[in-house]
């Protein structure tokens, strides 16, 4: 379990520092130069410019040797000092970030974890039942297929504009203030439901496609074959093969963060829902880099973190690991 | 013999319901990328009708906010969605098939550290380092974003081929040409890739589709190519000049409906032909 645990921190210690050395890399090396466009938009404002150009001089250090500016860069990030936003000036990037987080949270927790559960459940029924198989295979491959964005288009059309059931921009009414009353939390809900559901919905088909393929090859394994043979129930043979087919889709949601992550930014663009991804698009559209840096910052360390989280689950789900025989996903 | 095995596969092919539909979907869209065009006589930016106007015999598939053809865009943008899925779905399997080799066939030192880098790549989410790289450069195109999303998403396909790779390299034909004094890399490409011509044409089919899922997104997010069209960047577009709220549908729609329809017919071509390439599976 040791060499499990010290082997999945070296990888995550390695990218986050690769990460962040990407981080400091791209500014300065790409072509054409990022800090004059900031300046010159930010010149708009006399008082704006100037604590920018300050910043900048401190910041980039660009007087100094790479590697001291390099240092400098890793020092600034400890102290949680990812530069200031332009287009929301003079506040600091970490607090619009902090600001946007706990949408996302709300977001995609339940989505990921819901459609997941939902996605085992239903593609495990679906591997022995002929007329479920015949309606969730085709389903699943058009959903996992559809780009998140446009799912969530056609539902935010379909039962904002045309059916106007859900509201389809902002996490909450405008007319309302952030308080904890039953209104408002209602509201919350009720603005929240259009981006859950389609994150839900596309996540939902990759899951079920995906455990109904386990279930059948596990089905087909020398162990389940051996159980039928001794005239063991088919119930309980199902319930092994399903045990053992939750372990790649465990692993599988570990790849996926990426993606998943990917789907929710273009989600939350289309719902104006004020999470990283409405975010990132404000921030593309102002040229605000620092803001664009200090996201990228965020969403790699919350993959790392809920990696690490699926892993202490995988150890939990499966012995092998805690055995120090080391299981698949080592 | 190989003529035999040939023409079996393609017996099997031409009976599978799943590879028919897949391989009809996909060569009506390609049919359509080449003919489209010659519908139209304008290019996809010009203004050219009454704004937000909707489907009529002028305009197949309407108009836009600002009075360009949908349509003209829709064929144009269906070009740029082949060209990203060929270039950056080509680039991500030679990467990963390259790493995937030699990782599995070197094995030791080499293996370990080109494993530790396709863990490493594996975990950073691709989007946040097109977005990071795409917002730096002023000037962006088709081809670069291809290469970009190429170089980001090959380690899934490194993984898989490495461990294929693994499990030939232990076969006694391997052995027989190793000691025959054959060079490793004449190995690796006369006698291990061969036998996994099939799953790395399956690779390619992944690749292909989700280099287009993340162009979609990418360009849907505005950090697409700077000049011309991509129905990525037709839903960004539509989004951010309101066609939701006016309720364009044939604006919003037709696009990532195409995306999900190529997108759709790969991965059930790919489930098709590992049911004509796997014997076993062939009974379901």
């Amino acid at each position: 379990m040791r060499r499990y645990f010290s082997r999945k921190l070296l990888i995550y210690a390695l990218t986050f520092f690769l990460a962040v050395t990407i981080d400091w890399l791209i500014p300065r090396f790409m072509p054409g130069n990022p800090v004059q466009t900031m300046l010159s938009r930010a010149a708009l404002r006399a008082e704006a410019a100037k604590v920018l150009q300050s910043y900048y001089i401190r910041a980039f250090g660009l007087d100094l040797p790479l590697w001291q500016q390099y240092l400098n860069f890793w020092k600034a990030l400890f102290h949680g000092d990812f530069g200031i936003s332009i287009f929301l000036f003079p506040k600091p990037v970490i607090r619009v970030i902090m600001n946007a987080v706990p949408y996302d949270m709300f977001l995609l927790i339940p989505a990921i974890l819901l459609s997941w559960i939902a996605g085992n459940r239903v593609g495990a029924i679906a591997a022995r039942t002929k007329w479920l198989d015949n309606t969730v295979l085709p389903l699943g491959y058009i959903l996992t297929a559809t780009p998140y964005m446009w799912l969530a288009i056609v539902l935010a059309w379909a039962l904002g504009i045309v059916l106007g059931i859900f509201p389809i921009a902002g996490a909450y009414s405008f007319a309302l203030r952030p308080h904890l009353s039953w209104t408002f939390i209602k509201d919350l809900l009720w603005h929240w439901f259009l981006p859950f559901a389609s994150l839900f919905l596309v996540m939902f088909g990759g899951w079920a496609i995906g455990m109904r393929n386990m279930i059948i090859y596990e089905l087909e394994a020398d162990y389940s074959r051996y159980l039928e043979a001794l005239g063991a129930p088919q119930r309980l043979i199902r319930k092994y093969a399903f045990r053992n087919a939750m372990l790649p889709q465990i692993t599988g949601l570990a790849l996926q963060l990426g993606v998943i992550v990917a789907g929710a930014l273009a989600t939350e663009i289309v719902f104006s829902y004020p999470g990283i991804g409405y975010l990132i698009l404000q921030a593309v559209q102002n040229q605000d880099y620092f803001l664009i840096q200090g996201c990228f910052l965020f969403i790699i360390v919350g993959v790392l973190l809920a990696n690490f989280a699926i892993d202490i689950v995988y150890i939990l789900v499966d012995p092998r690991t805690r055995l120090g025989m080391t299981g698949e996903a080592a | 013999m190989t003529g035999l095995i040939r023409s079996e596969t393609l017996y099997f092919a031409l009976r599978n319901n799943k590879l028919r539909v897949g391989l009809a979907v996909l060569i009506f869209f390609v049919i359509l990328t080449f003919v489209g065009p010659l519908f139209t006589d304008y290019s996809p930016t010009d203004y050219v009708g009454p704004p937000a106007h909707p489907p009529s015999p002028e305009h197949w598939f309407g108009t836009t906010t600002f009075g360009q053809d949908v349509y003209t865009q829709f064929v144009h943008g269906l070009r740029a969605t082949f060209l990203v899925g060929i270039i950056g779905g080509g680039l991500g399997t030679l990467i990963g098939v390259l790493v995937g080799f030699i990782a599995g066939y070197r094995g030791g030192i080499v293996d370990e550290i080109l494993n530790m880098l396709t863990n490493i790549v594996l975990i950073i989410p691709t989007l946040a380092v097109l977005i990071i790289i795409a917002a730096y450069l002023t000037v962006r195109g088709i081809l670069m974003e291809s290469i970009f999303i190429g170089c980001t998403a090959w380690p899934w396909a490194a993984r898989a081929i490495r461990a294929q790779t693994f499990s030939l390299r232990a076969r006694e034909f391997v052995d027989l040409a190793r000691m025959s004094g054959m060079k490793p890399l004449k190995i690796i490409f006369t006698e291990i890739a061969p036998n996994m011509m099939s799953y790395l044409f399956m690779t390619f089919i992944l690749q292909f589709g989700g280099a287009i899922l993340n162009a979609a997104t990418l360009d849907f997010i505005g950090l697409g190519p700077t000049r011309g069209m991509s129905l990525g960047l037709m839903m960004n577009n539509a989004v951010l000049w309101a066609a939701l709220q006016l309720g364009m549908w044939w604006w919003l729609i037709p696009p990532g409906a195409a995306i999900a329809a190529i997108v759709g017919a790969l991965y059930v071509t790919n489930v098709g032909l590992d049911e004509v390439f796997n014997p076993k599976l062939r009974e379901m």
